[in-house]
């Protein structure tokens, strides 16, 4: 087919740029930046050493260090899990792969608060497998850090696997047959043929779910409870504090969960620059 | 795509994936439904009419109406702007669409507090007026917009780059107006991912719980979302109350979006996302 030459975005300024943008950068400026500022600027209020102080102390450091290694646990199960699950979803074909397919992205629709339910029912003392974990293996679900870890696995499913799959579907296949015929195992294939392309999209995704995990609130405040010292998360440290007016210790975690999202996005916006994709 | 020959590895790899999300995924459902249903129909029938939770829906529906229509002319205008416009700093603007995805709903509630609530910035020019924002519905207006604005932009942008210029520039040469060309050959391209953009906005914003809990506090019968209505119900402990309330609200959440994947999936899957991404790189 002949190819026309054709400008592909709009150039120089003029009225109807503006009149595009001004709007654009308004939403995004009032709704995202304007409370970041207020935020930033009311954690800040006290000076630097008094925001250290709120966080150091033993109830916050304790939310914001469970927060931390709970949803680090996720992330290292959820790349695996959904590098797997990416895996034989593209490359086997077998009886119910359409159901698994199907119930992937279940977990981006269902609120969250309705799977802190689902999970209680579950594992909790009066469901099957809670009373079942719990007398037989001696494993509590429910009110544990182990909960938070199921609650943001299952909030997080999708990401990873949903990051992969279009990778793998689209990857090239000849280096693969070739390295099968020169003798190599799946094992070795798979590991220095496939793998390699993978890590980009696997990372990524682990990343996103990580700073989900961070301020996921829903279903970790029905499923841990609310327990300090013990089962309470950074974002539900955050609600107690707003609750009690402890204006000074809701800013100074709510800087740090921001932070974190912030230090997220800066390295998954280098990862996708990385991989030659600007947007 | 051929499939794999499976070996003793593959059926193993393909158990275990079953497995795991037998358990994540399949065993909570049927957990929640079961739950619901331990003292029969009559019950669940009972708490799904009951008028809280029919109130406490219709609010949810009313809000989240108004946020996909916002979000729709927004964030549409935002990702038009993103892939047919070249200014400093696009990664930067790029970038800020995504920071919802990424702050916790308490934050989010928490910010717009420090906005609006009794000691807010805002407070006095508002209440001056009369306009009551904190622990009222426009609180939980702005923060259902806040936590949902990546969707409609995210799944636009793909949209709009993989647009047909050249149809466009032939209907502008043949002479039609830039409101023709927008209706009869840009918007017909774009329905999909409209579709698909408003149905995610759509299931945000009836599970939004973190955000509008902070903001909006949760009285019964005035800010009192179906989200809240179910915690509340927890609290109480009036389990059954809550767990229908649970099934509705999933259930409708689950029919919205798997209906918009049937529709996404019979429409057109040449373009995949990657490849819009690099024509507007």
């Amino acid at each position: 087919m002949p190819e026309i030459s054709v400008p592909t975005r709009a150039r120089g300024g003029g009225w109807r740029v503006w009149a595009l943008r001004l709007p654009a950068f308004l939403y995004l400026s009032i709704m995202i930046l304007l409370p970041l500022v207020i935020i930033l600027q009311d954690g800040f209020r006290e000076g630097i050493a008094e925001l250290v102080h709120q966080i150091t102390l033993p109830l916050a450091r304790h939310a914001i260090l469970l927060t931390l290694w709970t949803s680090a646990l996720m992330t290292l199960i959820n790349a695996m899990m959904g590098l797997a699950t990416a895996y034989v979803l593209v490359r086997y074909s077998f009886p119910g792969k359409k159901i698994l397919n199907a119930i992937i992205d279940l977990p981006l629709a269902i609120p969250t608060l309705v799977t802190g339910v689902m999970l209680v029912l579950l594992y909790g003392p009066q469901g099957s497998l809670g009373a079942f974990l719990s007398e037989k293996m001696g494993l509590q679900v429910i009110f544990s850090p182990t909960g938070i870890v199921v609650a943001l696995l299952f909030i997080s499913f999708p990401m990873v696997v949903r990051n992969i799959q279009p990778v793998l579907e689209d990857l090239d296949r000849s280096q693969e047959h070739a390295a099968a015929t020169m003798g190599a195992t799946t094992w070795q294939t798979f590991w220095k043929i496939i793998f390699p392309s993978l890590v980009l999209p696997m990372l990524s995704g682990s990343l996103l779910s990580f700073s989900r995990a961070v301020g996921e609130f829903g279903s970790v405040v029905i499923v841990a409870g609310n327990i300090p010292m013990e089962t309470q998360t950074a974002a539900v440290y955050t609600l107690g504090a707003v609750e009690s007016e402890n204006r000074l210790g809701a800013s100074a975690v709510s800087i740090v969960l921001i932070s974190i999202a912030f230090l997220v996005l800066v390295v998954t916006t280098a990862l996708r620059r990385n991989r030659g994709v600007n947007l | 795509m051929n499939t794999e020959r499976k070996g003793l590895g593959g059926w193993a790899l393909i158990l275990a994936v079953v497995v795991y999300m037998g358990f994540l995924i399949l065993a909570p459902l049927l957990a929640l439904v079961r739950g619901a249903f331990s003292e029969g129909v009559w019950p669940v029938l009972q708490s799904l009419t009951s008028e809280m939770l029919l109130d406490s829906f219709w609010l949810s529906v009313r809000i989240a109406f108004l946020v996909v229509l916002i979000q729709t002319g927004l964030g549409t205008l935002i990702a038009w702007v993103l892939v047919r416009q070249d200014f400093k700093g696009k990664f930067l603007i790029n970038g800020l669409v995504d920071i919802p995805f990424m702050i916790s709903p308490v934050v989010v509630g928490y910010m717009l507090l420090l906005l609006f609530g009794r000691n807010g910035l805002l407070f006095p020019f508002l209440d001056s007026r009369g306009i009551q924002v904190a622990f009222a519905v426009p609180g939980m207006l702005i923060a259902t917009l806040f936590v949902s604005l990546p969707f409609m932009i995210r799944e636009m942008i793909p949209g709009i780059a993989n647009l047909d210029r050249q149809q466009e520039l032939a209907a502008a040469t043949l002479g039609a107006n830039q409101w023709t060309v927008f209706w009869r050959i840009i918007f017909p391209q774009l329905r999909l991912a409209l579709l698909y953009g408003i149905t995610l906005t759509l299931a945000r914003a009836l599970g939004e719980f973190g955000a509008v809990l902070v903001v909006g506090g949760g009285v019964q019968g005035r800010t009192e979302t179906t989200t809240l209505y179910i915690f509340r119900c927890l609290e109480e402990r009036q389990y059954i109350e809550a767990y229908s309330a649970a099934i509705l609200l999933g259930l409708f959440s689950v029919l919205v979006v798997s209906l918009t994947d049937r529709l996404k999936s019979k429409g057109d899957k040449t373009h995949t996302r990657e490849v819009a991404l690099e024509k507007i790189a």
